[in-house]
């Protein structure tokens, strides 16, 4: 590919998409090898604190890429402006395609309600937001040593699913103290009462009462962690919010995924129709590699046990705009998540369409296909996005001691922790809460079931 | 905006290499964890040694399979039953098996199915893991009994501005004309005056020979298993020695009713039929020291490793046997292999050592039932000796 021709599409896209209606921050291109395509996969940003568990992600990815799985085309950050990595690798028909997703995209992040939530406290900057989250990991690395630092880390990343994206990214401390009860008004009744015997009716100066903390269940393990371990350093602290400031933003990319890249791909194809500008033969290798890309089935099955999301997403964005119209298709996208999209939009009709079905799979490896279910349907297909994909751990209460309880809602989950991982994650966090920390959960029979570190 | 006009792909040079060409954050994070990896074998290393795990790479070398290392996260249990949603032609009813899932029944326990299991093979260097071991076991360096006898070598020692062309040291030359270049007004080129010549001193060392025998008993009640144990054993006594001695021989010998000479490598496939009559391997290992090691100038031991069942009429024969040897030895060692007889030593062989032991002589036995008992093993006989060392011999 020549970068003129690439570049001089790049702009002819942009314009069109504009004109189409769409809404977007401007976005650097940036070809990169494969190899740091890589590494932007394993870490999910270009720049991201070192932690050897990415270590392990990247040994993965490597054989992965050896065995000829799974090939990179664009990875795209929003922002303002976004920034868009494309492999160089790519052709000049994949990069005119790529160039129309990343666009698709970049609408989509600006619009969309709860990425704009995520985004708006880090001002649209959140890749240069972690490369300084790096720079001081790695600074602290320096000063006091990659043992202590890894071990704030092993806690950190280990509950980095757990946030409450309900509150903000800054968010201050619980107050200190219970409200007080307000008094109530003057009534006739009170005056009487209070006349029968003055001391009972004394509102008096009650002393202030301190709130027990956490005042409720707290689901926000990173921050409450950072606010109100006994004994944790104030470098410890800004490593565990810089943790939680990132899982803000992988959250609305794990909870749109399926609408997200569905708009993208419809976005890509639309595009391409009507960009009359691109040769016939990069158009055509543009459409195979769309093709390629939005394929439900690998091309050797039948049948898949997964749901490619940029097919699914594809196909009930076409269904939206042919059925309700562009203006329609666009609120969506702004109002919903993957939760809201697939329970309202994923219809019956579209369901029998693309032959989506429910499978239940046993422990042995033998899998059944269930019985036709919509609701069902559409719960199997969201149930791992539940609570970014993590168990429901709250914090209930801080001892006098400092002992820290962890509950873990099983009624929520259906069934009870993995209690090998969990007596590990609790390992983790012990080091940095540095007292006791107690977990409650059930085990197989259903009874409840305390793990402690140490 | 503009769109980056750099293709980054590798035109070297210039401003166009970014950092990230140069740089891998993987490699770096994944060294990190190989690091990691290499604390954790290092802390866990006598079980893993005594595992029999083990595999020889090369010869001072050693491959330690392990698993990568798990972040861990708060995780569900794995349910009897999960529920999925997939796409293709199949009909509610349908019945297949997972073919990501197809491998065989024997699966490993909790942790991993979802990353595919990868095994990670890690090189050690023998000497660095019986360093550590001897660290993490505080095993006593051993002395050696008879010694030192000298040896003369030539080894280099230092520079001089003469010398024989052949030993001119370039690199050592080139850094005096380095710094005589930074003082005021010098020559840039050569002299004479910056070369420098390698010198040879004679020095003497010590030269402490030591050779260890190891009998094995291949008699029909001895298992695969027992030589797999025996082996496992052998291999750390040969590491532990090395340590203290700069040539040390190994002499094998295996043992039924008869008794022969074998290679190392022959040695641990051997497997013979019939009974057992100690008192030809020592007589053997008799033999071998008198036709080619002093006494006087070379330290002997020995370890015999056998389920112990010795035939009763052989005893005599035997006691007199092993008497000879211990005379000389250093140390003599006996380790009983019988995986799932615990008999602890009370065998015939056993009890054969037993006396030796009582009567004064540097003698030890051990009963090895197991691999987890291989570390058991090795400290016991190396602390044994020790103090037989220490104490002299009455």
């Amino acid at each position: 590919m020549t970068d003129d021709t690439w570049q001089s599409y790049t702009r002819r896209i942009e314009e069109l998409a504009a004109r189409s209606g769409l809404v977007f921050h401007p976005v650097d291109f940036e070809a990169v090898p494969d190899t740091f395509m890589m590494e932007i996969a394993v870490y999910g940003l270009p720049v991201r604190m070192p932690h050897w568990s990415f270590g392990v992600r990247y040994i993965y990815q490597l054989i992965q890429r050896h065995m000829g799985h799974s090939r990179l085309f664009e990875v795209v950050f929003p922002g303002n402006p976004g920034h868009a990595y494309l492999a160089s690798s790519n052709g000049l028909a994949e990069n005119v395609l790529v160039t129309a997703h990343v666009l698709g995209h970049a609408d989509f992040s600006r619009n969309n309600l709860l990425f704009q939530r995520c985004q708006a406290p880090v001002s649209e900057h959140i890749v240069e937001h972690a490369a300084n989250h790096a720079r001081q990991i790695q600074q602290a690395i320096e000063t006091h040593g990659v043992q202590r630092v890894e071990a704030v880390l092993d806690a950190a990343l280990a509950l980095e699913q757990h946030i409450d994206v309900d509150q903000s990214l800054r968010r201050a401390r619980y107050p200190e103290y219970l409200e007080e009860k307000r008094t109530p008004d003057e009534d006739e009744f009170r005056k009487r009462f209070a006349q029968l015997e003055p001391t009972a009716a004394s509102s008096g100066v009650e002393p202030k009462k301190r709130a027990p903390v956490p005042p409720h269940p707290e689901r926000d393990l990173l921050w409450f962690v950072a606010q109100y371990a006994p004994e944790m350093e104030s470098w410890e602290r800004d490593i565990f919010l810089a943790v939680r400031e990132e899982s803000f933003y992988f959250y609305p990319v794990f909870a749109t995924q399926i609408m997200n890249e569905g708009w993208a791909s419809y976005w890509h194809a639309r595009l391409l129709r009507e960009a009359d500008f691109v040769p016939q033969q990069a158009y055509l290798d543009a459409i195979k590699c769309h093709s390629d890309v939005v394929r439900p089935v690998a091309a050797d099955q039948q049948v898949a046990l997964s749901i490619n999301p940029y097919h699914l997403g594809f196909a009930m964005w076409e269904k939206i705009v042919e059925k309700e119209g562009l203006e329609a298709a666009r609120s969506i996208m702004i109002q919903d998540d993957d939760f809201a999209f697939v329970r309202n939009h994923l219809t019956r009709e579209l369901a029998e369409e693309l032959d989506l079905f429910r499978y239940s799979a046993r422990s042995d490896g033998q899998i059944k296909v269930l019985e036709q279910d919509l609701t069902a349907l559409h719960e199997a297909i969201l149930s791992p996005k539940y609570n970014f994909g993590a168990p429901t751990v709250s914090a209930k209460h801080v001892r006098n001691d400092g002992t820290l309880e962890l509950v873990h809602d099983y009624k929520l989950d259906g069934r009870g922790l993995d209690l090998e991982r969990s007596r590990k994650v609790l390992d983790y966090l012990q080091r940095v809460w540095r007292r006791p920390v107690q977990l409650t959960t059930t085990n197989q029979a259903g009874l409840a079931l305390e793990l402690t570190a140490p | 905006m503009a769109a980056n006009s750099e293709s980054g792909g590798g035109q070297p040079g210039g401003d166009a290499a970014k950092w990230y060409e140069l740089f891998s954050r993987g490699a770096r994070d994944w060294l990190r964890h190989d690091e990691k990896v290499r604390e954790s074998v290092r802390q866990h290393l006598p079980q893993i040694v005594a595992g029999g795990e083990l595999i020889n790479g090369g010869s001072r070398t050693v491959r330690v399979p392990v698993r990568m290392l798990e972040h861990y996260h708060f995780r569900l249990r794995r349910p009897e039953e999960q529920q999925g949603a997939g796409q293709g032609k199949a009909k509610p009813g349908d019945v297949f098996a997972d073919p990501s899932r197809q491998r065989g029944p024997g699966e490993k326990g909790p942790g991993g199915h979802e990353e595919g299991e990868v095994q990670l093979l890690l090189e050690f260097k023998v000497d660095d893991i019986v360093d550590w071991l001897w660290e993490e076991m505080q095993l006593p360096n051993l002395k050696a009994r008879v010694g030192p006898s000298e040896e003369s070598d030539w080894v280099r020692e230092g520079w001089d501005r003469r010398g024989a062309r052949s030993r001119l040291d370039r690199r050592r030359s080139f850094k005096e004309l380095v710094k005589r270049r930074g003082a005021p007004g010098a020559t840039p080129t050569f002299t004479d005056e910056d070369l420098r010549y390698r010198q040879l001193a004679r020095r003497r060392q010590p030269a402490i020979h030591a050779v260890v025998f190891f009998l094995l008993d291949v008699s029909g009640s001895m298992s695969d298993r027992d030589r797999k144990l025996a082996k496992t054993f052998f291999f750390w006594v040969v590491q532990g020695l090395r340590r203290e001695y700069r040539s040390l021989e190994t002499v094998f010998v295996a043992h039924t009713t008869e008794a022969w000479e074998f290679t190392e490598a022959e040695f641990f496939q051997v497997s013979g039929t019939g009974g057992t009559v100690s008192s030809t391997g020592f007589a053997k290992v008799r033999e071998i020291i008198e036709d080619r090691y002093n006494p006087g100038r070379c330290n002997i031991y020995l370890f015999y490793a056998s389920d112990g069942d010795n035939s009763v009429s052989d005893s005599a024969d035997a006691r007199e046997g092993l008497s000879a040897i211990a005379e000389d030895a250093c140390f003599t060692g006996y380790v009983e292999v019988s995986s799932g007889l615990s008999r602890q030593l009370a065998t015939e062989t056993g009890r054969l050592f037993g006396e030796l032991a009582g009567a004064g002589c540097a003698a030890g036995s051990y009963a090895l039932n197991d691999f987890d008992d291989v570390w058991g093993a090795v400290r016991h006989f190396f602390s044994a000796e020790s103090r037989a060392e220490e104490g002299g011999l009455p």
